[in-house]
């Protein structure tokens, strides 16, 4: 369907579309018979749900999302870590791989303050109990490379549709990436600079057309 | 005999408009707006965690609204530091932008708006109110309808649109206004004078429409940063 | 807290029915009191149904402002004291009690119903400064209409006393026949929305649950001289002008009734 590759710009409380025969989805409202952004973002519709992906806000977490956080705290039976959201999220002792027996273990051996992980969302409750896990595969303490901040609003752009364009960075920069719902990114290796030149261009441009065609033409004068 | 405005506004006119959205890279959403001399500076920083904690709602976010007037903004100086006036203000302040926001989707948070006069000529609670609609929807705040806010008044039995400062002494009240298009309600209504229900109707019919024509270049602000 | 009550009470505002079932006009029952603190020079307590309002006037000798040589002074302050009500705090007054204070002034400086260029002994050099001080002894809601009754009565109450230009001195103590140059009595009628319905004079229950309010004070006359909105709600054109409608209404009647 065409329509499903039309962005449009949307203002708060502006209307998308008046019919009966559409949901609203992220980021919408429905208000009689019409449905409406309820932010400052990029429309679309996708089997009749109406969705709007912001331009910009703060990381607002959603169980199932991989996120960079910093430890922040050590408590007895877990980690508080710093996700750059509304909250902060907690990082409970099983939500760690293997078993620990705290009458052994201190638990800054196995994450101090100030380390930077890649961790799950694992669980949501009420607003503000926002709990990780590190069971997923992907889950890991980093121990080098450096960190970037991007608007979470640009994430889905910079991974892009079925992860394609987080794989031309990768092809683009030869850098291990890891990206964060929350806007964090660690990358290490490969040529660096370009790789943080990416990040903020996607991040500069996510709502504009042809990014990835603009992308791909890049750094092509150099391959020979 | 027609009321002579300076720079030969008519009376349903505001004075010369410049918004920019997006001026204080900090904070999650900010927005500057000037009516003629009159400017002011908004920066949203929010959602974000209550302090104390025992403030936060379950329910949905705090809307705090901190209006200050920074010293160098009047002609005689006025004291830094908040003053029973700019506490009201801000109260009202509040009052006009909470409808606007879906405060649900924020339970136990606060969005902190903050709003500095830096220079006045009448009309900075209206004028920090557009500002603020802007920071707003800059930072990504879910809304249902922007908010426009202006100032009129009744002059020589004219009704007049966004007094400037000499135009508040010479009319018979000073009446604000805050709107939200869509659904055509009023966030914010005050007044100050002595006028009859009816005179008070036309003025309030006078800034309504002028808010619907302020929305309109908050809109054209908010694309202009994300059209290229 | 009150999560319960509340829908309850918009339940009943959905069949434009109140819990004390007053009809959308009126006003609790309003007892007026005057001169009930001798040592004020003007005073009034007034209760709205179960809300308890004292204002006291006191008037000192100074200084005029400097852009205006020729007036008074008026200085209205308000009280929440923690007394009044379980949830009000000692400390300095806080945005409540400055929105109070602040509406209760301008509907009384706005409105002219003090002349205050009559309080002027020396231009330029002495006026009388008249202190208007609100203390909330109950609060059950609206305590702005309470205290807007109040503070005119405690200056229509109040007499001048005698000065000394010579010795700069004020005589207190002792009760004038100089009446404050008051012209009318200005009358807050305060409206609180519930749901769609609009419904005058709010007590605490009504305040926990109502989305907004609008106070619109009226002259003698029927003219406006002030108005304020609050709370997170709003209000259509056409609510806004049959509130204009009732306060005037209303005004009379409460004018008529002291």
């Amino acid at each position: 369907m065409s329509e499903e590759n039309q962005r449009k710009l949307v203002l708060p409380g502006e209307e998308i579309i008046s019919s009966l025969d559409y949901l609203p989805g992220k980021n919408c409202f429905r208000e009689g018979n019409s449905i409406y952004s309820k932010k400052l973002g990029t429309s679309y519709t996708s089997n009749r749900v109406v969705s709007v992906i912001p331009l910009s806000g703060v990381y607002l977490p959603k169980e199932g999302d991989m996120v960079i956080g910093e430890i922040s705290d050590i408590q007895s039976n877990g980690w508080v870590v710093n996700i750059n959201s509304v909250h902060d999220a907690y990082l409970p002792l099983s939500g760690v791989r293997g078993f620990i027996d705290t009458r052994k273990t201190d638990l800054s051996r196995v994450y101090a303050l100030g380390d930077m992980i890649y961790a799950k969302i694992s669980n949501l409750i009420g607003g503000d109990s926002i709990h990780l896990s590190m069971q997923d595969s992907r889950a890991r303490k980093f121990t080098s490379g450096r960190v970037v901040n991007i608007s979470p609003a640009k994430v889905p752009r910079l991974i892009g549709k079925e992860g394609s364009m987080i794989k031309l960075v990768k092809d683009k920069t030869g850098s291990r990436i890891s990206v964060g719902q929350n806007g964090v990114i660690w990358f290490e290796g490969g040529d660096e600079e370009r790789s943080i030149e990416l990040f903020k261009l996607i991040e500069e441009e996510a709502h504009t057309n042809g990014l990835t065609d603009k992308i791909s033409g890049m750094f092509k004068e150099e391959k020979k | 005999m027609t009321l002579k405005r300076e720079g030969n506004r008519k009376p349903n006119e505001c004075r010369p408009i410049v918004m920019e959205v997006g001026v204080v890279p900090n904070s999650n959403g900010s927005a500057m707006v000037k009516f003629g001399k009159t400017t002011a500076i908004a920066a949203v920083y929010g959602p974000r965690s209550v302090y104390p904690k025992w403030k936060q709602r379950s329910d949905r976010a705090l809307l705090n609204c901190i209006y200050s007037m920074l010293p160098f903004s009047t002609g005689e100086r006025c004291r830094p530091g908040p003053s029973r006036r700019s506490t009201e203000i801000s109260q009202v302040i509040t009052c006009a932008l909470a409808p606007a926001i879906f405060l649900e989707d924020y339970p136990k948070s606060v969005i902190d708006v903050y709003i500095n006069i830096i220079e006045a000529n009448a009309g900075t609670r209206t004028t920090a109110i557009n500002a603020a609609s802007l920071a707003l929807s800059d930072a990504g705040i879910a809304m249902k309808d922007l908010v426009a806010a202006v100032a009129g008044g009744v002059i020589d039995g004219t009704y007049v649109v966004d007094l400037e400062g000499k135009e508040e002494d010479a009319s018979k009240c000073d009446i604000p206004l805050a709107y939200m298009p869509r659904n055509k309600q009023v966030t914010l209504l005050q007044m100050d004078g002595d006028l009859t229900p009816k005179e008070a109707s036309e003025v309030i019919k006078l800034n309504i429409k002028t808010c619907e024509q302020i929305c309109e270049k908050q809109k054209q602000a908010l694309r202009k940063k994300w059209e290229k | 807290m009150n999560g319960f009550k509340n829908q309850f009470l918009l339940n009943l505002a959905s069949k434009n029915t109140r819990l004390d079932n007053r009809g959308p006009e009126d006003f609790r029952k309003i007892e007026i009191e005057k001169g009930v603190i001798e040592n004020a020079e003007g005073s009034s307590r007034v209760k709205v149904g179960k809300t308890d309002i004292i204002v006291g006037v006191k008037l000192d000798v100074g200084s005029p402002f400097a852009d205006r040589p020729d007036e008074g002074v008026l200085m209205t302050g308000a009280e929440l004291s923690p007394l009044a009500h379980p949830e009000f705090e000692t400390g300095p007054p806080r945005a409540e009690a400055i929105e109070l204070a602040r509406v209760v002034d301008r509907g009384i400086r706005e409105s002219g119903a003090l002349d205050i260029k009559k309080l002027c002994i020396k231009k330029g050099e002495k006026v009388w400064m008249v202190f208007v001080d609100i203390q909330i002894i109950n609060q059950d809601g609206n305590m702005i209409d309470t205290a807007m009754l109040a503070a005119v009565e405690a200056l229509w109450d109040a007499r001048i006393p005698k000065y000394d230009p010579k010795t700069e001195l004020v005589e207190y103590g002792k009760r004038t026949k100089d009446k404050l140059p008051m012209k009318h009595k200005p009358v807050a009628v305060t409206f609180a929305k519930l749901g769609e319905s609009i419904f005058v004079d709010p007590n605490t229950d009504e305040e926990a649950a109502m989305d907004t309010r609008l106070t619109v004070t009226t002259k003698d006359d029927g003219n406006l001289c002030a108005l304020q909105k609050g709370g997170f709600g709003t209000f259509s054109v056409e609510e806004i002008n049959k509130a204009f409608e009732i306060s005037a209404k209303l005004g009379k009647q409460i004018r008529k009734k002291f």
